[in-house]
């Protein structure tokens, strides 16, 4: 059995593995870990042309028929930054498809929840598809949700680190509660952690540095989609022997939840 | 200002540029040898000019062109 499609702003995708192109040592390679993928969506990057030289764009080994192109705003710091990122990918590359990412800070690249909320609601308006790349943060997913982002992208843990889904718990929350697709983005370090992340409820993860890190991309591309297959399928067959599964534990507070400003019971 | 003043210098990401008046962001581009590139996107001091209007977009001193295309990334 197969299982059942992902849509996202009305677009069906069968593979619910997303790929990003960066870190691959070649366009060759590239091209052969997207096609083991199996994956239907693909992120790339914005960067300033090269003038004088040879064309150094990525296009010439995307196969657009094929992948659906979700072009990133890496780079930028603040909406504004984003706003005009988003726009020069949509002139580019003609989409308004966009996966919104912003972060100030290049140590650690961690996303920016103010700034991308803001540009978000901009974005929207201005008639992209927002796939906001963010903290695994409940009610920022809820904001982000409201403000019309098409899906929204928590991390598993820390861009690159390859250290799973840190974020666990967070993620059953926001999977629990939100009404657009979730996409696990970030921290996924093997296809046990991509598996795990679909078992609990994600509909789709995006992987990049595991597979064009990996000693053989091609191969670690087939067992990411194996291992998103085998995750999605094991949801819907639903998990015996979970009394819980599914069902984030309820938060139990330590200061009481009083109406002390008024209004409603909390 | 002198005969030189028939020049104007731009930059094209971050790269100076002098360019003969009138200017325009086409012919900085068809200079550049971008303006047939697929790809690519330019805006001028911060707003996006769409291919259509690059020949009509006059370019002034100091105007500020950034050209991007697709790269790698996550």
């Amino acid at each position: 059995m197969s299982p059942s499609p992902l849509v996202i702003a009305g677009v069906e995708f069968s593979s619910r593995l997303f790929v990003g192109t960066g870190k691959f040592s070649s366009g060759e390679i590239m091209r052969r870990s997207l096609e083991a993928s199996g994956t239907q969506l693909v992120t790339v990057a914005l960067g300033r042309v090269r003038t004088g030289g040879e064309p150094d764009d990525i296009l010439g080994h995307l196969d657009t028929a094929r992948y659906r192109l979700l072009p990133n705003t890496s780079g930028t710091r603040s909406a504004r930054e984003a706003v005009l990122a988003a726009e020069l990918a949509r002139e580019a590359l003609e989409t308004n498809w966009l996966k919104l990412e912003i972060h100030p800070d290049p140590k650690y690249l961690m996303p920016d929840p103010v700034e991308t909320l803001e540009a978000t609601e901009l974005l929207v308006k201005r008639g992209f598809i927002v796939l906001p790349y963010v903290h695994a943060d409940p009610v920022l997913c809820k904001r982000l949700e409201e403000a019309g982002a098409a899906a929204v992208m928590p991390l598993g843990s820390p861009i690159g680190s390859a250290l799973g889904l840190e974020s666990r718990a967070f993620l059953e929350i926001i999977i629990a509660q939100s009404r657009v697709p979730v996409v696990v983005d970030a921290g996924l370090g093997a296809p046990s952690h991509a598996a795990a992340a679909l078992e609990m409820g994600a509909d789709a993860v995006l992987v990049n540095t595991a597979i064009a890190a990996a000693g053989n991309p091609v191969a670690m591309a087939e067992a990411f989609r194996l291992g998103v297959e085998a995750g999605r399928t094991a949801r819907e067959a639903g998990l015996g022997g979970r009394a819980s599964a599914g069902a984030p534990a309820r938060a139990s507070a330590t200061s009481p939840l009083t109406s002390f400003l008024g209004g409603g019971a909390p | 200002m002198n005969a030189a003043a028939e020049t104007i210098g731009i930059t094209l990401n971050d790269a100076p540029h002098a360019l003969a008046v009138p200017a325009t962001l086409q012919g900085l581009l068809s200079q550049a040898e971008l303006a047939q590139r697929k790809g690519i996107a330019a805006a001028v001091n911060g707003e996006v000019v769409p291919r259509s209007a690059w020949a009509m977009r006059a370019l002034a001193e100091k105007d500020r062109v950034l050209v991007i295309r697709a790269t790698q990334g996550g």
